[in-house]
Order: C-alpha cells, then sequence, then structure tokens
C-alpha cells in the first residue's frame, strides 16, 4: 500500500492549486456572504455575480510595488510571508479527503502525506507558522506591526494550548494519531462530534482565535493598530500574509470536519465531495461568526482564554480518558 | 423587565444576521441608478446670459475675491459698440474656474451682484488629467454635458425643515 513518488508529487501539486483556488473563493464568499448579512451585494462588478473579482485583486497585487520600510531588516522581512504561507500550505497536506484508491494498479493515497503523526504535525506546523507572523512584524521595525507582533504572539500561543488540549478527547476515542485511521473509526463508529461535542465547541472558538478571524481578530484590529503585523506590507507580500491566514482556515475547518464530521464518509459515498462540501460548510460558519460577534477586548479574550477555555478542555480530555477506561 | 441570559441573545444575534441573507439589499447601483440630488445641491458651476444673449457676466471679480479656495480667475475687458459681450461696462475676458480646487462653498455665487454665476447639480466632473478640471469660459456658458436627475423641488420646499416637525 505505497505511494509511488511521483504520484505524490502529482498529488501535491493538484492539492496546493485546488487549496489555492478555494481561497480564492472563499475570499470572495466572504465578502458575497458579509454583504448579504449586512444588506448589501458585495462584489458584483467583475463578472457575473463578481465571480471574476479574486482574478482581478490578484493581478492587482502582483502588479503592485512592494516597498518596504527603510529601517526594515531585510532578509527577515522578506522570508516572513513565505514562512507563513508555506507553512499554512503544507500543514494541508495531511488532511485526509479520500479513503486512498487504486487508480491503474497503483495506489493513490486520501491525503497528501498520509502520516502516522498527522495531527501533531499539524499543530508544529501551525506553530511554525507563527513565526512568519512574528518575525515579520518585528523586521518591520514599526509600532504598530511590534504592537500587533505581540498580540498575534499572546493569543496564538495561549489559544494553541486549548486548541491542542480539545482534540485530545478524540485522539483517544480514535486511537491513533493518524487522521485517516481517526476518520476511519469515524465512520465505523458515529462522527465524533456527538460524543465530543464539548471538545468540538472548544475546538472551534480555539481555532476562531488561532486563526485570528473575529471575535478574536484583536492581533488585526483595524481600529486600534491599523492592520496589526502586516501594516508595513504592501503589494504580494502582504497578499502572501493574507494567503497563509486563509490557508490557515481552510485547514482548520478541513481539521475540525476531519476530526468531528467523519471527514470523507456520508450518505451516497460522494466522498471526496462531501469532505469540501463540509469544508465549505464549516467556512460559512465562521464568516457568519465574523458578520455577527463584535470584538473582544483583550483582557476579556485573555480571561476567557485561560480561566474558561483551557480548564474546560482539560477536564473534557480526563472525563473522555475516565469514559474510554470505564468502558 | 427580565434580562435574557448571555447565550441565549448571542444565538439571537446569528439568527438576526441569517436572516438578512433572504432580504433584498437596499444598495442604489450607482452608474445603473443615479440618485436624484436634492434642488439645492451645489454641483459644477454654471454662467448665465440675458434672454437678449449678452452675458450676465461683467467681470467685476468679486467671486474671485470671495473665493476662499482662489480657483477663480477672472480678467475683464472693456465693451465697445462694436463688441458688445455683457450688459454691463466691461465683460469677463477670461473666466476660468479650476475645479479641482474649488470646494464648492457657493461663496462665488453669493458674491455675485448679477446672478451671473450659479452652483449647477451636476457632479460627475472627475477626470484623467488635471488640466481638464480647469473650466473656460465657453464650458461654463454651455449646458452641462451630463446631466444629473434633480428631485421635485416641491418635495424639499417646506417651510419648516423635516426634522424639525418630526422631533
Amino acid at each position: 500500500m505505497h505511494e509511488p513518488w511521483w504520484i505524490a508529487i502529482i498529488e501535491a501539486l493538484v492539492i496546493v492549486n485546488l487549496v489555492m483556488v478555494t481561497f480564492a473563493y472563499l475570499t470572495w464568499l466572504e465578502r458575497k456572504a458579509m454583504g448579504r448579512m449586512q444588506l448589501r451585494y458585495g462584489p458584483n462588478r467583475a463578472g457575473p455575480f463578481g465571480l471574476l473579482q479574486p482574478i482581478a485583486d490578484l493581478v492587482k497585487l502582483v502588479r503592485k510595488e512592494a516597498f518596504a520600510p527603510s529601517s526594515a531588516i531585510e532578509a527577515p522581512y522578506i522570508v516572513a510571508p513565505v514562512v507563513s504561507l508555506f507553512t499554512a500550505l503544507a500543514a494541508f497536506s495531511v488532511i485526509p479527503f479520500g479513503p486512498g484508491w487504486t487508480i491503474g494498479g497503483r495506489h493513490v493515497n486520501g491525503a497528501v502525506a498520509n502520516v502516522s503523526i498527522g495531527l501533531v504535525l499539524i499543530f508544529a506546523l501551525g506553530s511554525v507558522g507563527i513565526y512568519g507572523f512574528i518575525v515579520g512584524g518585528w523586521a518591520s521595525e514599526s509600532k504598530f506591526s511590534i504592537l500587533g507582533t505581540m498580540r498575534t504572539c499572546a493569543q496564538l500561543v495561549s489559544y494553541e494550548v486549548s486548541l491542542a488540549l480539545s482534540v485530545l478527547g478524540v485522539v483517544i476515542l480514535g486511537r491513533s494519531l493518524n487522521l485517516t485511521d481517526i476518520v476511519h473509526r469515524q465512520g465505523a463508529f458515529l462522527p465524533f462530534a456527538a460524543p465530543q461535542f464539548v471538545g468540538l465547541v472548544v475546538f472551534f472558538l480555539a481555532g476562531l482565535a488561532e486563526t485570528s478571524r473575529a471575535p478574536f481578530d484583536l492581533p488585526e484590529a483595524e481600529q486600534e493598530l491599523v492592520a496589526g503585523y502586516h501594516t508595513e506590507y504592501s503589494g504580494m507580500r502582504w497578499g502572501l500574509f493574507q494567503t497563509a491566514e486563509y490557508v490557515n482556515l481552510i485547514t482548520l475547518s478541513g481539521l475540525m470536519v476531519t476530526l468531528f464530521f467523519a471527514g470523507w464518509h456520508g450518505p451516497w459515498h460522494l466522498g471526496p465531495l462531501w469532505f469540501f462540501l463540509k469544508v465549505l460548510a464549516v467556512l460559512f460558519v465562521f464568516i457568519w461568526v465574523r458578520t455577527t460577534l463584535p470584538r473582544l477586548r483583550y483582557d476579556q479574550l485573555m480571561r476567557f482564554g485561560w480561566k474558561i477555555l483551557l480548564p474546560v478542555a482539560t477536564v473534557n480530555a480526563v472525563v473522555t480518558a475516565l469514559c474510554v477506561v470505564a468502558f | 423587565m427580565p434580562s435574557t441570559p448571555q447565550p441565549i441573545t448571542t444565538l439571537k444575534g446569528f439568527s438576526v444576521t441569517f436572516k438578512q441573507i433572504f432580504k433584498k439589499p437596499i444598495t442604489q447601483q450607482y452608474p445603473e441608478y443615479k440618485r436624484p440630488v436634492y434642488p439645492r445641491f451645489r454641483g459644477r458651476h454654471r454662467l448665465w446670459r440675458h434672454e437678449n444673449g449678452l452675458e450676465k457676466c461683467v467681470g467685476c471679480s468679486l467671486c474671485a475675491a470671495a473665493c476662499p479656495a482662489d480657483c477663480i480667475r477672472v480678467v475683464a475687458a472693456e465693451n465697445t459698440p462694436d463688441n458688445r459681450v455683457s450688459a454691463g461696462e466691461r465683460y469677463a475676458r477670461i473666466y476660468e474656474i479650476n475645479l479641482s480646487r474649488c470646494i464648492f462653498c457657493g461663496y462665488c455665487e453669493l458674491a455675485c451682484p448679477f446672478d451671473a454665476i450659479t452652483l449647477g447639480n451636476e457632479f460627475e466632473i472627475s477626470e484623467y488629467n488635471r488640466d481638464d478640471q480647469i473650466y473656460t469660459k465657453d464650458m461654463l456658458l454651455a449646458e452641462p454635458i451630463k446631466q444629473v436627475p434633480v428631485a421635485d423641488p416641491d418635495l424639499y420646499d417646506t417651510p419648516i425643515p423635516f426634522y424639525k416637525s418630526h422631533s
């Protein structure tokens, strides 16, 4: 059941491009959905229903001059967005979208990289990705960037703990760190959203903070910080940061679907299509939350993270472990 | 009044935002639909003629003096019997308004003793070139090329402002 290396490369290429297209149209979907929720139309000029808007945005960003502050530290300033985007895209590689197929006598994996510690790898890559944000803001040598970076640091580091603890219950129930195995177990049993509902809620809230989306978008609170750590970035460098953020969001949604909603399983055996539809639904909920809730204050954010989410996640993990041992 | 618990009010908020999706957006699609401007809207200037074809402007430069943005330039010349342009003694040989400087305050209109200059309703005056923003006398005397819909004056011409009678 081993995959030839050249199939893996082709698969990686296809998946990276699919993720990028999903990202492009996620921005469209977000603006459109937010517009409709605020009684506006959203983008509707470029192409029918504004469908060419992401392409227009891309052309605009690529053509825009990317200039840096003269006091910026050149090398880390340029490398930071690349690191962020690379880790964001790499993290998606372990998310399974199908059970794996045999095409023409050759085995094709359901994930780009079917590694046995997939879950740990995602969190590890996510932590490395944070360095991109931190270094980028620091190398900009700007007050707003530094403040945004400090907030990013504090928020992402503290919520990562709850995020990792919230999936512990799933790992205990799934008896594996391999995401494909976890999905298989849910297919035989039932989606872990039911027995791990508390874990799901904690994962969702911590995920909102982890991807710094509203109501936890303090790292880039426009009203106070201009744009947070990427204040001094423009053109496609800024575009890379933005892409990294949205790809992180897609990865998180994919992880949520994989861990709690049985991945590609569903009636009528639609396979990867089920995975995609579920991810879209989760992404819609993220957008929905963004239009509805106002931003938290900083002390509320920290209190919520450490005094509510972390204990709840811990108790959830312990109770799950006790139940598994008892029954 | 008993207060509703926080989680329930938050969920209510979600239902409110979701319901909005099915309502018709209230956006007015601007280039296709032009909202009528109200009759006293201050847009691009007009210069006026008397009914007999003579220009009302006598080149007194009071508008230029009143202009806080200093965007009006008037150079006057004497009317002669064989070249009679305006009704007065002199006329504006050059009359230019730099619309990229104009702040549309309407002081020129107030300063003019002959009602020769008024502010019209046209607001679509963007150009690709700054030089095109300088309007000469011929352009100001002619009918505007782009016409803007104007609301019915009776709609607004009330003795008591709407907000005072409704507060």
